[in-house]
């Protein structure tokens, strides 16, 4: 590839991506909140969060074995599963969504190796969703997957850890489409009494190395945690407040939840 | 010009060599780890490389094996059952080292390793509780703390297990995810390790996980297959005829299997026909490998259904995957009820009770008999039944065999 087309090919941004620069520019915070797909009443609750100002939506497709989840997003996922949940039921349900907000799916990527690269992009496509976050697959193992994804037009959404050194951190940030998913803590999903001090260490990392957009997610439990994370991120994603209110207060309440997320970062 | 090689040691590429930079074997392996751990897999690499050419340490490992964990373990010439089966049957009596199982190997090897990373803390991932029960005693005597993560169906059948392991000073934890067994118990040991990474070492059981761990471990299991190859020529002037040990992710098949890949035995490893991940599995992605992986139709991982707990998981280690798809091992299955007679017969042709896990070994050669006949069989005894009375003493009630 020449220096220019890799330019161009840098500008051509996917749907998420754009979307995010263009809200960005405007001068929001950006605001992802994640819903587990198939769990019942998700389709509601991810229009519900639509409405109430999400930037975009990040629906998961339930997993046997999720890796990088805690205790609430794994009893979502069971649930799920065991009311017979699958990626393609989720995906059937996710293409009848009309939120006017771009969808990212969350999976591992058993459930990508299984239907192999290209199909799994293309159904994911076919089903309205632009973009990919495999928690599992990290950058040093994504290769043939990132390129698949490109040649099939689906945004690759890559994540950053506070982990990850230095010498990989550009190269990371630089083949992530979409945004930058910055890992706040060192753990898995699930909220926390306090923001961590790494929340925004990496989101300040990515930030030097990269001018994608970058979301700090996992242990972002509260809005003004929210606020404190996007001092320096250009935006939150929020998965376990999100679904732990699905799960005991329904779908119209992850509207008001997701709502007072919106309200903190536009006035916070 | 300088030859090919897999190690400092050796000069021809060994079939059971080191894997690629990536950490493959053929097509299988890799580290397929959230990012988080990433860089903990690479410096767990260096740090075994770097311990493993250094003489003081590996002294210290083989040491400690021997000192503490009662190295070399005997080979043991089964005469009745020979004469019973037709075949010329040693064991690998790995069912007498301290803690009662192979798995002390690989754990005093890792545990060694923490300890010279400056890891404070080890997480383990149980089935039977014999990697627990290893961990907790390599922890208790390097003094480290130590968590154990067991699904609690297995912590329901392994009573004696956990007590051994609080006994021994460690915490254990009955994981209520899942199919609360041991593929949950991994995943909840990763999720620990996920948060804990800057002081924890996870102390993995198997030849399985991300690079480094199936070729580390697989390298701390060596020494009982180089014990067995030499104890063998020994005994018969050279390799046996076929070499048989049960797999569940692997760790005692492959170190029987290092000392004799190179040569012209038959490699036998024996899974559960409710968890056989070579039998019955396609490749898959799942704790940190590409294996061959029981999953449904969509890529949902399987429960594995075994009376083993130490055998009741849906994957397997990278390099047995890689060594059936060359063709240089096989991996048949055998059935509950025929572990069940294989147990029993074991302790009244020998006196010697195996671990369940072990006992498939036992059940595929009892099966395989016939067309083995005059043949000289190895079989790793990768542990002792004590564990398992328990859970025996209702299954043989039940079908009248001990009452
Ligand atoms: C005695 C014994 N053998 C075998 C195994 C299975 O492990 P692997 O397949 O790694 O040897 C276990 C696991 O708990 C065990 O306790």
């Amino acid at each position: 590839m020449s220096a220019a087309e890799a330019s161009t090919r840098r500008d051509s941004f996917g749907a998420l991506e754009t979307h995010l620069r263009a809200r960005r520019e405007s001068g929001a915070k950006l605001l992802v909140p994640y819903v587990t797909g198939g769990y019942q009443g998700w389709q509601r609750a991810v229009e519900a969060a639509a409405a109430a100002g999400a930037d975009a939506i990040e629906i998961g497709v339930p997993f046997s074995d999720p890796v990088m989840d805690g205790p609430v997003i794994q009893q979502a996922s069971t649930a799920a599963l065991a009311d017979g949940a699958t990626p393609a039921s989720v995906l059937e349900e996710a293409r009848e969504l009309d939120t006017g907000v771009p969808h990212a799916v969350m999976t591992y990527y058993n459930l990508c190796h299984h239907q192999g690269h290209e199909r799994f992009a293309s159904a994911l496509l076919d089903a309205g969703v632009c973009a990919a976050i495999l928690p599992d697959l990290p950058y040093v193992e994504a290769g043939s997957w990132l390129e698949a994804a490109a040649e099939t037009g689906l945004e690759a959404i890559l994540l950053a850890a506070p982990t990850t050194p230095e010498h990989r951190l550009a190269d990371l940030c630089g083949a992530s489409r979409g945004f930058v998913y910055a890992v706040g803590l060192l753990g898995v999903t699930g909220e926390r009494t306090a923001l961590a001090r790494t929340a925004t260490e990496i989101a300040a990392r990515c930030l030097a190395v990269t001018d994608r957009p970058v979301l700090t997610g996992v242990g972002i439990g509260s809005p003004s945690q929210a606020v404190e994370a996007c001092e320096v991120s250009d935006g939150v994603i929020i998965g376990s407040a999100v679904v732990r209110t699905l799960m005991s207060d329904g779908p119209e309440a992850v509207g008001e939840l997701v709502a007072s997320y919106r309200t903190a970062l536009d006035h916070g | 010009m300088a030859a090919e090689t897999d190690g400092p040691t050796s000069s021809h590429r060994s079939v059971m060599g080191e894997p690629t930079t990536d950490g493959r074997f053929g097509d299988f392996g890799g580290r397929f780890v959230p990012e988080t751990l990433v860089a903990a897999c690479e410096e767990l690499e260096a740090a075994f490389r770097e311990a493993w050419a250094d003489p003081a340490f590996v002294a210290e490992f083989e040491t400690i094996l021997r000192d503490y964990g009662g190295r070399p373990s005997p080979l043991t010439e089964c005469r009745n059952l020979s004469s019973q089966l037709g075949v010329r049957l040693l064991v690998k009596r790995e069912d007498l080292n301290h803690t009662g199982s192979h798995k002390i190997n690989n754990v005093i090897g890792q545990a060694l390793l923490a300890q010279r990373m400056g890891k404070t803390r080890l997480v383990a991932e149980t089935g039977a509780g014999q990697h627990g029960v290893a961990t907790a005693t390599a922890a208790a005597l390097l003094g480290m703390e130590c968590k154990v993560y067991m699904g609690a169906v297995d912590v329901d059948r392994q009573a004696l297990n956990v007590f051994r392991m609080r006994l021994l000073g460690s915490e254990v934890e009955s994981v209520q995810s899942g199919s609360r067994t041991l593929k949950d118990a991994v995943n909840e040991a990763l999720r620990d390790w996920v948060a804990t990474v800057e002081n924890t070492h996870y102390c993995l059981g198997s030849v399985m996980g991300p690079h480094p761990y199936p070729w580390m471990v697989r390298t701390f299991h060596h020494i009982l297959g180089d014990e067995a190859a030499a104890q063998c020529k020994d005994l018969t002037g050279g390799d046996p005829d076929v070499v048989v040990a049960c797999v569940g992710g692997g760790s005692n098949a492959a170190g029987i299997f290092s000392g004799f890949a190179d040569g012209d035995a038959r490699l036998v490893g024996v899974e559960p026909a409710g968890g056989a991940a070579v039998g019955r599995g396609v490749p898959g992605v799942v704790h940190g490998m590409t294996s061959y992986l029981m999953q449904d139709e969509v890529g949902q991982v399987m429960e594995a259904e075994s009376i083993s707990a130490g055998l009741d998981y849906p994957g397997v280690g990278p390099e047995h995957a890689y060594l059936a798809a060359i063709g240089r091992a096989e991996y048949p299955s055998v059935t509950d009820d025929e572990v069940v007679e294989a147990f029993t017969l074991m302790s009244r042709a020998e006196g010697i009770i195996p671990a369940l896990e072990c006992a498939h070994a036992l059940a595929w050669i009892v099966r395989a008999a016939p067309e083995i006949q005059g043949q000289t069989v190895l079989m790793n005894l990768s542990g002792r039944g004590d564990k398992d009375v328990d859970q025996m003493m209702d299954v043989l009630g039940m079908h009248g065999i001990v009452s």
